[in-house]
């Protein structure tokens, strides 16, 4: 089984968001990136493919050379080799028809994206990305198994899960709950110096249009400030929240 | 030329969230100067929707449709999109909404903006808001390309009466074998039982409650409130609670109108992910948490008396205004 593991390089969970360039860029200073958390329970699952069923594993990502400590750290995690796709990341659409130019020409089976990146939590390149490449798709992806060809999905609904049977070619757009949280695989020192050596080829992209463009940013605006209320007067909270907040 | 919407029912009945979609589906189509055209399936009565401003609706009675598929779904709106001409099509954002959103993006080549949070802010160039680095930042989208999607984020625009015909047309679309390539084969989901995505009110807890043996108050005052239960991230990962309830930057998103956490501390992460709730009360026993210089109510103190105090005190309110 070939499979192809995207990965968004993000940043980190506790990063303060800023923009510079009159709001229209995100501000990188001072930011440490990350594989995107989706893409993290993805990469762990096919790990286990790669260990158990012999699947090949090829990271991918669409970025510039920022990026590749990112890709490295997924090659430290047991990755085969890496690809770039030498092009910033504008928006979801031209995100997936990158990724489905490689997928396709490399013969993927089994393509897995985390289902939101952290940053612009498009939520969009796995099912644009299944839809591109004419593969089955299964989004929240909770569970997977395969048996030659054919696949057994777990997705995550509103309030339960659902299990379906699907085939190759498939695309899955992963979150937490794929794997256990404490069987995250993490690079290791010998890791790490293999993945010196793997390969990390760079392509250029393809042509294609942006059906989305980012004009401008903007912070939230700053909250007033809390209301506190003595613990031994629970009936002004039960009043604030009814009378002013009217949420009760 | 109308908008098209698709509004998600559940056992014949309409979701908050396809309420809310048609209530915002109403006012783009005023701006547009058309009308709303939503989409359903197996649903016998969407009557309902005439409150919402729904003129008219497109129904598909198809038993292979029964369990929610995104392939054939996308497939169906896309038809549906074609035949009423639209140039605007909008969902929610459940996970149905979601799964499906992309797929009929790709089929339509319309440009699609998620996480939407306000009505169009211009129609030529057409731009939108949305929330984007888990709330902690708001982008303007321009969508370029004729047709356009927009995915409306849970509770942002909330619910408004328009009236409206809802007349109701039986919609027969072609589907096809390989609509159907991923099939369902089990659905396990607790009926009765509030969604955090669907709720109003939810109500967390964290690490401050020591121990899962802890949690009986905590569903308790869920109970009172006909409220989600939801924990922060270090809770589920030590197996204290289940990871569906997990709420934060990578658990599930909350929007609800009321947001109670107990014994939370605060952590960016957490916060990021509940930052759209619209009211969010903290009680943990640590002033210094950063929990309090983001929410909008607090209370100080030991959340073992507190909270069964809480309760009480809400079973009376809800007796006396019954």
């Amino acid at each position: 089984m070939k499979i192809l593991v995207c990965i968004s390089h993000v940043p980190d969970t506790t990063s303060k968001i800023n923009f510079t360039d009159n709001n229209t860029k995100f501000d990188t200073s001072g930011v440490q990136f990350v594989i995107n958390p989706n893409d993290e329970f993805g990469l762990t699952r096919a790990m286990w493919f790669k260990e158990k069923q012999g699947a090949t594993v090829d990271v991918i990502n669409v970025g510039g050379p920022e990026t590749e400590p990112t890709l490295r750290k997924a090659l430290a995690i047991g990755a085969d080799s890496a690809i770039r796709v030498n092009t910033p990341a504008i928006d979801g659409f031209q995100v997936a028809k990158q990724l489905a130019k490689v997928a396709k020409d490399g013969e993927y089976d089994l393509i897995i994206a985390g289902r939101e990146s952290l940053d612009y939590n498009g939520g969009m390149v796995p099912g644009m990305l299944a839809a591109l490449l004419n593969a089955n798709f299964v989004n929240t992806c909770i569970g997977l198994e395969v048996e030659g060809e054919k696949a057994t999905a777990i997705r995550e609904i509103d309030g339960g899960k659902e299990t379906l049977t699907t085939s190759f070619p498939l695309v899955i757009g992963t979150q937490k709950g794929l794997v256990e949280e404490s069987d995250l695989r993490i690079p290791n020192m010998r890791g790490i110096m293999q993945a010196r050596k793997k390969p990390l080829n760079v392509v250029e992209p393809i042509e294609t249009t942006t059906p989305t463009s980012i004009e401008i940013f903007e912070k939230p605006a700053p909250r007033g400030a809390i209301k506190l209320i003595d613990a031994d007067n629970l009936d002004e909270l039960i009043n604030l929240l009814h009378n002013e907040a009217k949420v009760i | 030329m109308s908008v098209l919407v698709y509004t998600e029912s559940e056992e014949g009945k309409f979701k908050k969230a396809s309420l809310e979609v048609a209530s915002y589906a109403k006012e783009v189509a005023k701006i547009l100067q058309t009308t709303v055209t939503a989409v359903t399936f197996n649903t016998k009565d969407a009557s309902e929707l005439k409150n919402y401003g729904v003129d008219k609706v497109l129904n598909i009675t198809n038993e292979k449709l029964g369990n929610f598929n995104a392939e054939a779904y996308a497939d169906v709106l896309k038809q549906a999109a074609e035949k009423e001409g639209s140039k605007v099509v909008i969902l929610s954002q459940s996970a149905n909404s979601k799964y499906v959103a992309p797929l009929l993006a790709v089929h339509l080549n319309a440009g699609y903006a998620s996480n939407v949070v306000g009505l169009p802010e211009s129609n030529d160039p057409f731009t939108v808001k949305r929330s984007a680095f888990t709330n902690k930042a708001f982008s303007h989208t321009k969508i370029n390309t004729d047709i356009k999607i927009i995915g409306l984020s849970n509770n942002s625009f909330g619910l408004k009466e328009n009236q409206g015909n809802a007349t109701a047309e039986e919609f027969g679309p072609t589907l096809s074998e390989a609509d159907f390539s991923v099939k369902v084969i089990n659905v396990d989901k607790a009926k009765d039982k509030v969604t955090i995505a669907d709720a109003d009110i939810v109500v967390s807890g964290g690490r401050g409650l020591k121990g899962p043996e802890n949690w009986g108050m905590v569903e308790d005052l869920a109970d009172t409130l006909g409220a989600a239960l939801a924990c922060s991230k270090p809770v589920s990962d030590m197996g204290w609670r289940p990871h569906s309830e997990h709420v934060g930057q990578t658990g599930k998103p909350v929007a609800s109108n009321l947001y109670i956490a107990i014994g939370i501390s605060g952590a960016i992460q957490h916060l990021a992910g509940v930052n759209a709730s619209k009211v969010k009360v903290v009680i943990n026993n640590d002033p210094e948490a950063p929990f309090f210089k983001a929410a909008d109510y607090g209370v100080v103190g030991d959340a073992f008396e507190i909270v069964p105090k809480l309760t009480e005190k809400l079973k009376e309110f809800k007796a006396k205004n019954a």
